[in-house]
């Protein structure tokens, strides 16, 4: 993967381009905030009732002068316009408020959580790309065919089986019956381990089913028959010629990875008692605390288009052949953002090379 | 212990394939499991708790997992007796009530000081009184306890006088309420906001010592209490050294924490859970809610249930010994009244609330609704078809039950499944036929919560007589005269059949046999002041 001196418009159209993935990222960011301030304003109901209402089959009866104060106290009392331009302009200073139902300053709560679920997360997805590699090269590798199918099966049954129930599962054994690990919380790795093996299966399955696929794809290529032809065993050419660029177009599936892990969270860490994102998540939509859901998506987009981002910016390095379409389409056409991806392929023009990337895959 | 093992890989089996245990009478006496012998100091108690408890203030939280964990940080004025609800003395040692209830004069105990330093006296009762009273709407039971509050006026050191602008008859029960837990003066001063995350200080047997949200809580023994409530089995303080509460929100993983001795309490055990854990040698305590039953909120105003006889057909037309044999436990008490049998000046009107199908056909034909094609019953070409809206997540199976109960009257039942936001907000707007509901207070106050017209009145009742006898209720400062008045409205209730009225509601603790000394109070609350742990 050898390149040639870089050219100062090369590293101008690079600007231009990034420059535009920037201003699409921020417009996702503004369209996911606005989404979900008017979601929750069409919901039949009131958080100052929730707040107010107690638990089990208890509620008290609402005053309604104390929940006016109560409205007046959070901002809610103003016409909606009003409360989303509010929101929005400190959202865009970093300042969330206050979550009606804790009373904890919003960034301070997600901040706390962050921490705890980008442990699990991690270890997740290491857990997890290490079982979907392995699934995904075993069915490769394998000679035996019903082996080849059993093994190719697994992904489907990784996404299909309830991560609670999973969960539950492995706490049930290892945690109750074995005493290996402790069911509830817990710091350090042996607190990570249950939850993040609950949280990888349908990583794992999500990883191994892609790369077997693109490895079939790759195997078949005509390059692959070349050195094969050479004498170079099925193994031998898996390792050193096909896995790399097989592999390339889970990069692109990164972002949906870790939405994954994000989403997955909300179930693991309520079944293992944890603190976490995913925890927050769950109490705030249950209590529709506004200020929390509103954090909590915001943040979601934001990893989301920085990965989207970064990949990017990887994916050229990685894949010589995508930069210089990019490049060529770029310098061909002015940006035309916001044009279906297919369309503006077709039409030679630009596209984030995610898209390029996921055509190519295909 | 071979066998121990047996149950617990059964009981995973049947947890995970959700299979429900059929409820096989054994009921035990909870109180038997436990250790024996004089209780021995010391040790750390850790319990399983089913909710966050969001925030840890007992003036503003309404969360009865959150009143049970501030029960043994903060003291009351006074205590009610769990039995018989009765008053009696814990930080104030006598009152004097005036004949409309409206004027009530305390005498505090002396020696009593924060676990900050401040002295419990007169400043401190009324900075207390105006400090709930300041709280508003964020502190919902509380300030609705403290309605026409005029103020607080301290006559001596000990001695204090609050007054009231309207009567207020239930206003001593309601300060032996965890919502009416006395903090420390400094307290007061400090935003409502820092409270809830556990910057308090009670005069309590048990000390906050942090609360992480979503996480724990963690309290320490009080060195020199001495002022327990009289319900107390013991004098001096607390026997545990320290008490964790954990946060586990699922019932799974809380019963299986409890099994293997991961902690040693926990609260709202599963219903089908309960018979295997008293199998396996776990003690099980329960005891049913004070306040009203488990009923149907139910829309008086809409156009078929403004009809009272529909109303009464419904009422008439659930089976509810074969409610509790199928969706409930033997140990439960079916709706006698729309009070529960555990709620003081509690009385029996089970005559309003039998199972009587042919009656309810004979009503419902009475009020011109034909049996349809479908069994439904018809009238100018409407069908009897009412909606129930489940927005507590759970108990599907037991509205299934009543559905199929009132089909057989020839009345639909719909079971909506929707979200506690969803419910709430019917219920304001008026567009529901039933909303299940039970409000829990060792008070027959409890009733003005939704029956009185004078406040937004969810029923949509027409004014009657009830508001009369509510209000009755609250100037009665005779206990004669509150039976009188207090009889008068669940008479009317239940014989108009303005809520359709199911079974008492109970809640459950389950420890392992090394506790001992756990204790009820009032509201349904757990007390740990005379627990122990056998080491």
């Amino acid at each position: 993967m050898t390149r040639g001196p870089v050219s100062t418009t090369a590293v101008r159209d690079w600007l231009w381009f990034l420059g535009g993935r920037l201003l699409q990222g921020l417009f996702v960011l503004w369209a996911a905030f606005t989404l979900v301030f008017v979601v929750v304003y069409l919901l039949p109901s009131d958080p100052i009732r929730l707040m107010v209402s107690g638990s089990g089959t208890e509620f008290a009866n609402a005053d309604d002068a104390a929940l006016d104060e109560l409205r007046k106290q959070y901002g809610l009392d103003q016409h909606p316009v009003l409360q989303y331009l509010h929101a929005l302009g400190d959202a865009v200073r970093g300042d969330f408020g206050i979550s009606i139902q804790t009373g904890r300053p919003v960034t301070e709560m997600i901040g706390d959580a962050l921490a705890e679920t980008a442990a699990l997360g991690a270890f997740a997805l290491l857990i997890g790309l290490v079982l979907g590699f392995g699934v995904a090269l075993a069915a490769t590798l394998t000679p035996l065919r019903p082996l080849r199918q059993l093994l190719l099966s697994l992904p489907a049954a990784g996404v299909s089986v309830p991560s609670f129930w999973v969960g539950l599962l492995l706490i049930q054994y290892f945690a109750f019956e074995l005493g290996w690990f402790p069911p509830l919380g817990g710091k350090g790795i042996n607190g990570l381990t249950l939850p993040a093996v609950t949280l990888a299966i349908p990583t794992a399955a999500f990883v191994a089913q892609i790369l077997a696929k693109s490895l079939a794809t790759t195997m078949a290529e005509p390059y692959i028959e070349v050195v094969r032809a050479k004498g170079a065993s099925r193994a031998h050419t898996l390792f050193t010629d096909a896995l790399r660029n097989a592999a390339l177009p889970l990069l692109t599936m990164v972002g949906m990875i870790v939405g994954n892990i994000l989403a997955g969270s909300v179930v693991v860490e309520t079944v293992f008692s944890r603190m976490g994102l995913g925890r927050i998540t769950y109490e705030a939509v249950n209590a529709q605390d506004i200020p929390v859901m509103l954090a909590v998506v915001t943040f979601a987009a934001t990893v989301f288009v920085l990965l989207g981002i970064v990949v990017d910016i990887l994916y050229p390095l990685l894949d010589p052949r995508i930069g210089s379409r990019v490049r060529r389409s770029v310098s061909a056409g002015k940006p035309a953002a916001g044009k279906p991806a297919a369309a503006a392929l077709s039409a030679g023009k630009f596209a984030p090379v995610h898209q390029v990337a996921e055509r190519t895959a295909s | 212990m071979a066998r121990k093992r047996r149950i617990e890989r059964w009981v995973a089996v049947s947890m995970l394939a959700a299979l429900t245990l059929s409820a096989c009478s054994s009921d035990n006496d909870a109180s038997s499991i436990g250790p024996t012998g004089d209780p021995v100091p010391g040790g750390t108690l850790k319990i399983g708790t089913g909710a966050d408890p969001i925030c840890v203030d007992p003036n503003q939280t309404d969360l009865t997992a959150t009143r049970d964990i501030l029960r043994q940080v903060a003291d009351s004025l006074v205590d009610a007796d769990p039995e018989t609800g009765e008053i009696v003395p814990w930080l104030a040692t006598e009152w004097v009530v005036n004949d409309d209830a409206t004027v009530f004069e305390f005498g505090l105990r002396s020696g009593v000081t924060f676990s900050n330093g401040e002295v419990f006296d007169g400043a401190a009762a009324k900075a207390f009184l105006d400090g709930v009273d300041a709280l508003g709407g964020r502190a919902f039971n509380a300030s609705s306890y403290l309605q026409d509050y005029a103020g607080t006026e301290v006559l001596a050191p000990d001695r204090v006088k609050v007054t009231f602008d309207q009567p207020n008859a239930s206003f001593l029960q309601a300060l032996s309420t965890v919502n009416m837990a006395v903090l420390s003066p400094s307290t007061y001063q400090l935003p409502p906001e820092q409270r809830c995350l556990g910057q308090i200080s009670a005069s309590g047997a048990f000390v906050l010592d942090h609360y992480t949200p979503t996480q724990e809580v963690v309290l320490t023994k009080r060195a020199g209490y001495a002022w327990p409530s009289a319900n107390a089995q013991h004098e001096g303080e607390a026997y545990l050294d320290r008490v964790e509460y954990r946060v586990i929100p699922e019932a799974g993983v809380r019963v299986g924490s409890l099994r293997s001795g991961e902690v040693d309490l926990i609260n709202q055990v599963p219903q089908q859970d309960e018979d295997v854990l008293k199998a396996s040698g776990f003690g099980v305590t329960s005891t049913n809610n004070p306040g009203t039953v488990f009923e149907y909120l139910t829309n008086n105003g809409s156009p078929i249930l403004s009809d009272e006889r529909v109303r009464k057909a419904i009422q008439f037309g659930i089976d509810r010994e074969e409610y509790r044999a199928t969706v409930l436990l033997p140990r439960y008490n079916l709706a006698t009244s729309v009070l529960s049998s555990t709620t003081p000046h509690y009385t029996d009107f089970s005559q309003y609330i039998k199972y009587e199908p042919e009656e309810s056909k004979r009503l419902l034909d009475e009020a011109g609704w034909q049996e349809g094609p479908d069994g439904i019953r018809v009238k100018d070409g409407k069908r009897l078809s009412l909606t129930v809206l489940n927005g507590h997540g759970s108990g599907s199976d037991s509205y299934e039950l009543v559905a199929q109960q009132l089909r057989r009257i020839g009345v639909e039942l719909i079971i909506r499944t929707v979200s506690r936001a969803e419910m709430l907000a019917a219920l304001d707007s008026g567009q529901y036929d039933f909303v299940p509901y039970g409000f829990t207070r060792a008070d027959p106050a409890a009733l003005t919560m939704h029956f009185t017209t004078k406040r937004n009145n969810p029923l949509r009742l027409p004014p009657s007589e009830l508001d009369t006898y509510l209000e009755q209720q609250a100037a009665a400062a005779r206990p004669e005269d509150r039976q009188v008045a207090i009889d008068n409205a669940a008479r009317y209730i239940t014989e108009h059949a303005l809520v359709i009225l199911l079974h008492e509601q109970s809640v459950a603790h389950a420890h392992s046999d090394a506790l001992g000394g756990l204790r009820w109070e009032p509201g349904a609350q757990v007390s740990l002041y005379d627990a122990w742990l056998q080491r």
